[in-house]
């Protein structure tokens, strides 16, 4: 069957740039694929999580602190009665406690829509819970509860809301480019959601600029690359402490977040732009300097002086020195041919075509940073429409597309434990340059085994209420290849029909 | 400064479920033909036993010439099991061969459900719910049986008290979903992926995708990744281990004095269309270990037991160009346990020549499962001939029950 132009590209809008193909996607987009993403672009469809437990930044520190009063007035309370404390865990003791917290997840694995594990088989009234209705609950700590209430409101909710999900996919890609990781302390774990809510979010079709700023004095950033412990040496509370730089942040956003690793900066710019944001850091439990667990600029532990970056001489201004600094690095053409660069290999291919990324980087120049500008440069591109699917999905894609595929709302355990297995702990990668985009790192032996068994479960899952072959049609239709249409329907029960439609190099890839 | 990335061993991520048990919930009930305390157990053989492997009929003249260089021999190395002269037995079935000689066990060849086309899904649809034809999911046959049984003496009013049914694995099977509430049981471990999943995919990329093939291969040579014959994933339905492990967990169920008494278990990856030998090595001896469990745990509920294992169809009589063989029509079911009037292959022998096999490539169908499932509901559950035709095999009013399977 010969596939009309506007079919595959309603396809490759819900894949390449989309969280994948729901039910009737397809057939929804196919008149004007690229004007619904475009329309997306327009209207700013960037979905907002919810859930109570999705507080302000500044209200869930606060939370934080007073658990951990209460934590550590319990500590004490047992001490005085003799009884030992309990430690806070040993590295050996969060190993084991991150296992079986992993292995929870994903062994409940109720990852389809309408949670029959352990009810009554069919349609009667559910007769039997399969799990003792008796045992006691473990209590969630606080950061662990609200980390979870995040994750569910994505994987439960905003993932499931736009017609093809451009923004959401923006935001992940940004969340990525500006990674923390909660594995740095329940101080991240607890605002992780938050970060991406406030910093990320609002801007994905905004100004770069805005983001960038939004980012570098986010809590959640200042915690992560230790900008709370960096002092001006020559500011009064510098020369109080005795304490000095921290550069980690300040090498990170000219590496990572702007300028890129071969951007043109010295080690020299480091430690300039390390001294001008001295001072930036979160409010503390006691309130000294405004609300505990807010942004606040602490002038006593700024650098004192004029500072030169990039050739630039940045006026001693306080706050204002740094955040012009900012606005420079964000409109600098390196931050534009790399930020160019990241989202060409993200979106189109590894090795994205020099002519597409420099595109994009003068779309980014021309526009003033505009992310909704350059977003729709990216949609418009003819380089963007190859039907040969060069990216292979990351696992939180894969997950991702599977939740939308077949409808279903799960509980974030398994999700999450399934991230964790597949080799991308959510919002926890391994360092501050955040997940690997390369093909490479995810079509690995061991991560396709991953995705195997997450395919079975998935598949046993959804084996009741979908038909193989009319559910590859409805989800990928006109990438289809005619093998993998015969080995769909070749499978010998529609669980295993399943499982390989979700293994599928047109499921696999984008 | 930054975590390491932890890296358990998969083993560890994947074993550590809760198994799912729910005592408090149990009613009391017993089935009770003749004042008999009987279990039932259906096992659904997923994607289509090859009956001519799993009971070859050696004394038929045109065996060997359809099988070639997958045929069995009476003797040689591997030389099957003697059953009744004409048919013997795979090696790999030593518990069955020593149940049938016991009386406690029999085939009943050359059967087939009411379908007769060639769709696994469709098949599965038909044996499963009972229905003559496919697309008719809400219920299976078993479930529909449960509901029209009589009461046994000691049952209780009340809705709750009608749980007898158990489903087996991740996902109940079809059979004894519906109306009658069921009990769920699966084993602690979670499934890993089938290792006939691997080979399917390795198909499928080496045909439109280098990369992941390669990357699959990678996986498959360094041993991450079980395919077939290395055993290394265990515990899934389609593994001989998980095949034991899910009986014996089913039959600690039915044993109990207040549990369950009629169970459906499905075990998978018996599409062989290719290498069939070693594949079908590994799961019959699977599903022998299955039965040997189940006599085993059941212990003194064996003698009122029937296990009915049946697939969706056979397979081809001529071995294919892959040393195996391809969707077809007649095959075999076996009927095991202490209640089996075995020690018996009941069949009417279409026979092999090219003008008796179906479309002059299967095995002809002469026995329908219908009748045997009817005859074991009417002769060890006290069902009635009406229920059955009218509501649990819908049109099957000209199927007769088989009589004379229950001791």
């Amino acid at each position: 069957m010969v596939q009309s132009p506007d079919r595959i590209e309603a396809a490759l809008a819900l894949s390449r740039f989309g969280l994948g193909a729901r039910q009737g996607d397809l057939e929804a987009i196919s008149s004007d694929p690229r004007g619904a993403l475009k329309e997306e672009i327009a209207n700013r469809t960037v979905p907002s999580p919810a859930g109570e437990e999705l507080q302000p930044t500044a209200e869930l520190l606060n939370d934080l602190y007073a658990f951990q009063e209460a934590q550590k007035d319990i500590r004490e309370r047992k001490a005085a009665e003799g009884i030992s404390a309990p430690q806070a865990p040993s590295s050996g003791e969060q190993l084991a406690k991150a296992d079986a917290m992993k292995a929870e997840a994903l062994s409940s694995s109720s990852s389809m829509a309408g949670e029959k594990a352990g009810s009554a088989a069919g349609t009667g009234a559910p007769a039997t819970p399969m799990k003792g209705a008796n045992e006691p609950k473990p209590v969630v700590p606080f950061p662990q509860r609200v980390f979870l209430a995040e994750a569910k409101a994505r994987f439960s909710g905003t993932i499931h809301a736009p017609r093809i999900g451009f923004g959401e996919r923006l935001a992940i890609f940004w969340a990525n480019h500006f990674a923390i990781s909660a594995a740095k302390g329940p101080n991240v774990r607890v605002i992780a959601g938050a970060f991406e809510r406030e910093a990320i979010r609002p801007h994905v079709f905004g100004r770069f600029a805005d983001m960038l700023l939004a980012v570098e004095t986010h809590p959640a950033m200042l915690f992560y690359l230790d900008n709370q412990q960096s002092f001006g040496p020559n500011s009064p509370a510098g020369q109080n402490r005795k304490r000095g730089l921290n550069e980690n942040l300040a090498r990170e956003i000219l590496e990572l977040h702007t300028l890129g690793v071969n951007g043109g900066y010295t080690q020299d710019d480091v430690t300039s732009l390390a001294r001008i944001i001295t001072g930036w850091t979160v409010v503390g439990r006691q309130g000294r300097l405004g609300t505990p667990g807010s942004f606040v600029f602490f002038a006593n532990a700024h650098e004192p002086g004029d500072q030169r970056l990039l050739g630039n001489i940045y006026a001693e201004a306080g706050f204002e020195q740094g955040k012009a600094a900012l606005l420079q690095l964000a409109r600098h053409p390196a931050t534009a041919a790399h930020l160019a660069q990241k989202l060409a290999r993200h979106f189109v291919s590894d090795d994205p075509p020099p002519a597409l990324v420099d595109r994009l980087a003068k779309t980014f120049m021309a526009s003033g940073g505009d992310l909704a500008a350059v977003s729709t440069a990216l949609v418009e591109a003819k380089e963007s429409w190859s039907p040969q699917l060069a990216k292979v999905r990351s696992p939180l894609e894969f997950s991702i597309a599977i939740l939308r595929a077949t409808g279903a709302k799960p509980e974030p355990q398994p999700v999450l434990g399934g991230l964790y297995v597949m080799g991308q702990p959510y919002w926890q990668p391994s360092g501050p340059n955040g997940f690997s985009d390369l093909v490479d790192a995810w079509a690995s032996p061991e991560g396709l085994k991953m995705r195997m068994d997450i395919a079975n479960v998935a598949a046993t899952k959804g084996a009741d209420y979908f038909d193989p072959p009319d559910f590859i049609e409805t989800r990928l239709g006109p990438l289809l290849s005619q093998e993998t249409r015969s080995a769909v329907g070749r499978a010998e029960s529609r669980a295993q029909g399943l499982a390989i439609a979700f293994m599928s190099p047109e499921f696999q890839r984008r | 400064m930054l975590c390491e990335t932890i890296s358990p061993s998969r083993r560890a991520v994947l074993g550590a479920s809760g198994a799912l048990f729910a005592w408090a919930f149990m009613p009391r009930h017993a089935l009770a033909a003749r004042g008999r305390d009987a279990r039932f157990v259906t096992i659904i053989l997923r994607g289509a036993l090859d009956g001519l492997t799993a009971v070859p009929p050696l004394g038929d003249p045109d065996y060997e010439a359809l099988r070639q260089s997958i045929a069995l021999h009476a003797e040689g190395a591997n030389a099957a099991l003697p059953l009744d002269g004409f048919f013997a037995l795979h090696p790999s079935m030593p518990n069955f061969a020593r149940l049938f000689r016991a009386g406690q066990a029999c085939v009943i060849h050359a059967s087939a459900t009411a379908y007769r086309d060639r769709s696994h899904f469709d098949g599965q649809d038909v044996l499963e719910s009972g229905y003559e034809m496919p697309g008719k999911v809400d219920s299976g046959w078993l479930n529909r049986m449960l509901i029209g049984l009589p009461k046994g003496e000691k049952v209780a009013p009340g809705a709750a008290e009608k749980v007898i049914g158990l489903a087996v694995g991740a996902n109940a099977p079809l059979v004894i979903r519906g109306g009658a509430p069921v009990l769920g049981w699966a084993p602690a471990t979670l499934p890993p992926a089938g290792d006939d999943l691997a080979l399917r995919l390795m198909d499928l990329y080496s045909q439109r995708d280098p990369r992941l093939a390669h990357a699959l291969q990678e996986g498959i040579a360094t041993g991450k990744i079980a395919t077939g014959l290395d055993n290394a994933s265990r515990g899934g339905p389609g593994d001989p281990e998980g095949m034991k492990h899910l009986a014996a967990g089913a039959a600690k169920l039915l044993a109990q004095p207040d549990g369950p008494r009629v169970a459906a278990l499905a075990f998978e990856g018996w599409d062989t269309h290719a290498q069939e030998i070693g594949r079908l090595a590994r799961l019959l001896a699977g599903l022998d270990g299955a039965f040997a469990a189940f006599e085993q745990e059941l212990g003194p509920s064996w003698k009122d037991t029937a296990i009915l294992v049946a697939t969706e169809f056979g397979r081809t009589a001529r071995v294919n160009g892959t040393e195996g063989t391809d969707h077809g029509t007649g095959t075999t079911a076996f009927l095991v346990g202490g209640a089996v009037k075995g020690g018996r292959v009941i069949a009417d022998w279409p026979g092999l020549k090219e003008a008796q096999l179906r479309d002059g490539r299967d095995l002809a169908a002469t026995t329908d499962l219908r009748a045997i499932a009817k005859g074991i509901a009417v002769d060890l559950l006290d069902a009635s001939a009406t229920t059955l035709s009218r509501d649990v095999f819908p049109g099957s009013e000209r199927v007769a029950p088989a009589r004379g399977l229950i001791v």
